[in-house]
């Protein structure tokens, strides 16, 4: 696999690791900052920010639906409450998102963990599949899945800053490090890791890595397609989408999550009705199961063979 | 029973090798959950072996009794039981976790027959047992239903819904179990979050309420025939347990609550349990 093409610019790390280590840095410029948990604080890193901050961080048991509401309940007192959970548990507790969170408009931020059939062996029932779906009805959370380390550091800070509700999607598994120091995170902007001229790639998070496998192997092919980081799932680059639609014509979305509602059918809707284009969503379509990681990504087809010769098919190529 | 009786003797040896396949098990995985499963093993065990009707080559017959595993995370524990018993090939508790495999890493209906329930999100299995009790009151049969959970787990406030639910219904053939290991993933339960006094909140919900040593196959098989006994109620069996029972490194260990033993721990592990 030659992904010389794209430098690594530092260690793998987890965007949940990444998370847990933001904390710490923001920790003393918001004071209104709390973070919650709900029995996973292993599981999501907030555990050292519950150690430097024990009377800043409240451990509720294992009580996703209880933990939503009183965050909101805090947040209208003025706090900044970070409430993490696995995806899939958080989601699980929509009807207190929409009611507690969005409608209120309640500046609570979400950070939902393990992420994807990414997490390998603990099966679908872990498994969040369909949480960028069910939150992009809520007109006003913002969704975030960062790429990268350095990408995830500075959404969090990103979060803490604004004024709303927020939802951080982040993976178990690590993700390669491909920002340099300098990367400028800007919300609801395509981040260009590798522009091109066929087609253009659209990943998102733990699907990044086998994209740019795809990229290279596209090249080698003859196919110079553009690769593009979609960490802001909303707001979504309209423009870009727009721009690139009349530029290549043909574009993919690749996303660890159901193409129902998720990036690929963000996408649909805005090719749809402003720059119509030829669209490919891959992602999952069924339950995910249990599996070591690199086996699940290979059967559901989050690789790069599988990506790049999907996309020479939608090229006819 | 459907299954000819095993002298207790008898069911305490397979239930040390039930520990040996846990073990064996998760080692193999290389992920999962040995400390909730050591410590609802002897509960399983007596469920299948002396308490449930049941047919292990006919898994769906529509006469059995219902066992949801709420606490779905301890699933290496079923399935050590239900190989035990000829649900599936012993052969198959090897695929645990892995690509394609019916043993799921949590219960899966739509994998395995025999699991009743989907579980793995917390705080669920109580209200699909109620519901598999309601419909057998409003059929007119004799079934009964167990429901097992975890200790952390029942700070889930939908377990307090159906806690409050099942005494109206008078459905005293449910039976809900709590493993009572003190010990959940952040820490002893009662520091997360307390859930004492545990037996009065039960019992001011209108269960008939029976505390035993969950480790102690007398008590759990008593406890399941006053179970039997009790009418217009059903039944909390609190059976206090240790999480990792019956690996001393694992007893009371927090750590081991989600953690796959290496080669070195399986192999004095075995060594325990083998004697
Ligand atoms: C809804 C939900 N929230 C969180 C989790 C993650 N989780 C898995 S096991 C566990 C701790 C369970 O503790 P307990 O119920 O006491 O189980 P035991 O000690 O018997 O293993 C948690 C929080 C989950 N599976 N489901």
């Amino acid at each position: 696999m030659s992904l010389t093409m794209f430098a690594s610019t530092g260690k793998p790390t987890a965007s949940r690791a990444s998370f847990g280590k933001a904390l710490l840095e923001i920790a003393d410029q918001f004071p209104q900052m709390v973070v919650v948990d709900a029995d996973l604080s292993k599981s999501t890193k907030t555990i050292d920010f519950q150690k430097q901050h024990p009377h800043r961080h409240i451990q509720l048991g294992i009580q996703e639906g209880n933990m939503v509401t009183m965050a909101a309940g805090m947040a209208s007192m003025g706090q900044i409450p970070f409430i993490a959970s696995f995806g899939c548990f958080l989601i699980g507790r929509f009807e207190q998102i929409r009611m507690s969170i969005g409608y209120s408009n309640a500046n609570v931020k979400l950070v939902g963990t393990h992420v994807g059939i990414g997490i390998g062996p603990d099966g679908y029932s872990q498994m969040a599949l369909e949480d960028i779906s069910c939150l992009r009805t809520l007109a006003n959370i913002t969704i975030i899945q960062p790429g990268d380390h350095r990408e995830t550091v500075q959404a969090v800070r990103w979060a803490a800053e604004h004024n709303g509700p927020v939802y951080l999607r982040l993976t178990r598994q690590n993700l390669p490090q491909f920002h340099s120091d300098d990367y400028q995170f800007q919300i609801g902007k395509a981040d260009v890791i590798k522009s091109g001229k066929d087609v253009a790639i659209l990943a998102t998070g733990g699907t990044i890595e086998p994209a740019m496998a795809a990229v290279a192997l596209l090249a080698e092919r003859g196919i110079d397609a553009e690769l593009v980081n979609f960490h802001s799932i909303r707001p979504l680059d309209e423009d870009y989408l727009v721009s690139a639609s009349a530029r290549f014509g043909h574009l993919v979305t690749v996303e660890d999550h159901s193409i129902f509602g998720g990036l690929g059918g963000a996408v649909a809707e805005v090719l749809c009705e402003k720059a119509p284009a030829k669209l490919l969503r891959l992602g999952m379509q069924t339950y995910g199961e249990s599996g070591e990681p690199e086996d699940l990504y290979q059967k559901y087809g989050f690789t790069g063979e599988a990506i790049a010769a999907k996309t020479a098919t939608l090229l006819g190529k | 029973m459907t299954n000819s009786r095993l002298e207790k003797k008898e069911l305490v040896e397979k239930i040390r090798q039930y520990r040996i396949d846990i073990i064996e098990m998760l080692h193999r995985a290389g992920s999962g959950h040995p400390g909730g499963s050591l410590s609802a093993i002897d509960l399983i065990a007596s469920l299948y072996h002396y308490e449930m009707q049941h047919r292990p080559n006919e898994p769906l017959w529509p006469g059995r009794d219902r066992f949801v595993l709420s606490k779905g995370h301890g699933v290496p524990a079923q399935y050590a039981v239900m190989a035990g018993m000829g649900y599936f090939p012993k052969e198959e508790l090897k695929q645990l976790r892995q690509i394609n495999a019916r043993l799921q890493g949590h219960p899966s209906d739509q994998f395995l027959p025999g699991i009743e329930a989907s579980t793995g999100s917390l705080g669920m299995g109580l209200s699909f047992a109620m519901g598999c009790a309601l419909s057998a009151k409003l059929q007119g049969e004799s079934q009964r239903v167990y429901c097992l959970m975890g200790d952390g787990e029942i700070q889930e406030g939908q377990v307090w819904e159906a806690a409050l639910s099942a005494p109206k219904f008078k459905l005293d053939n449910l039976v809900a179990i709590i493993d009572y290991n003190k010990g959940q993933i952040d820490g002893p339960t009662n520091e997360v979050m307390n859930l004492e006094p545990l037996m009065d909140k039960w019992r001011a919900f209108n269960w008939h309420c029976i505390a035993i040593d969950g480790h102690n196959l007398d008590q759990i098989e008593q406890a399941f025939q006053e179970a039997r006994l009790t009418q217009s109620k059903p039944t909390l069996i609190l059976a206090h347990t240790v999480k990792g029972k019956g690996v001393s490194f694992m007893e009371g260990v927090i750590d081991w609550h989600g953690a796959a033993p290496n080669a070195d721990e399986t192999a004095k592990a075995l060594q325990e349990l083998k004697g």
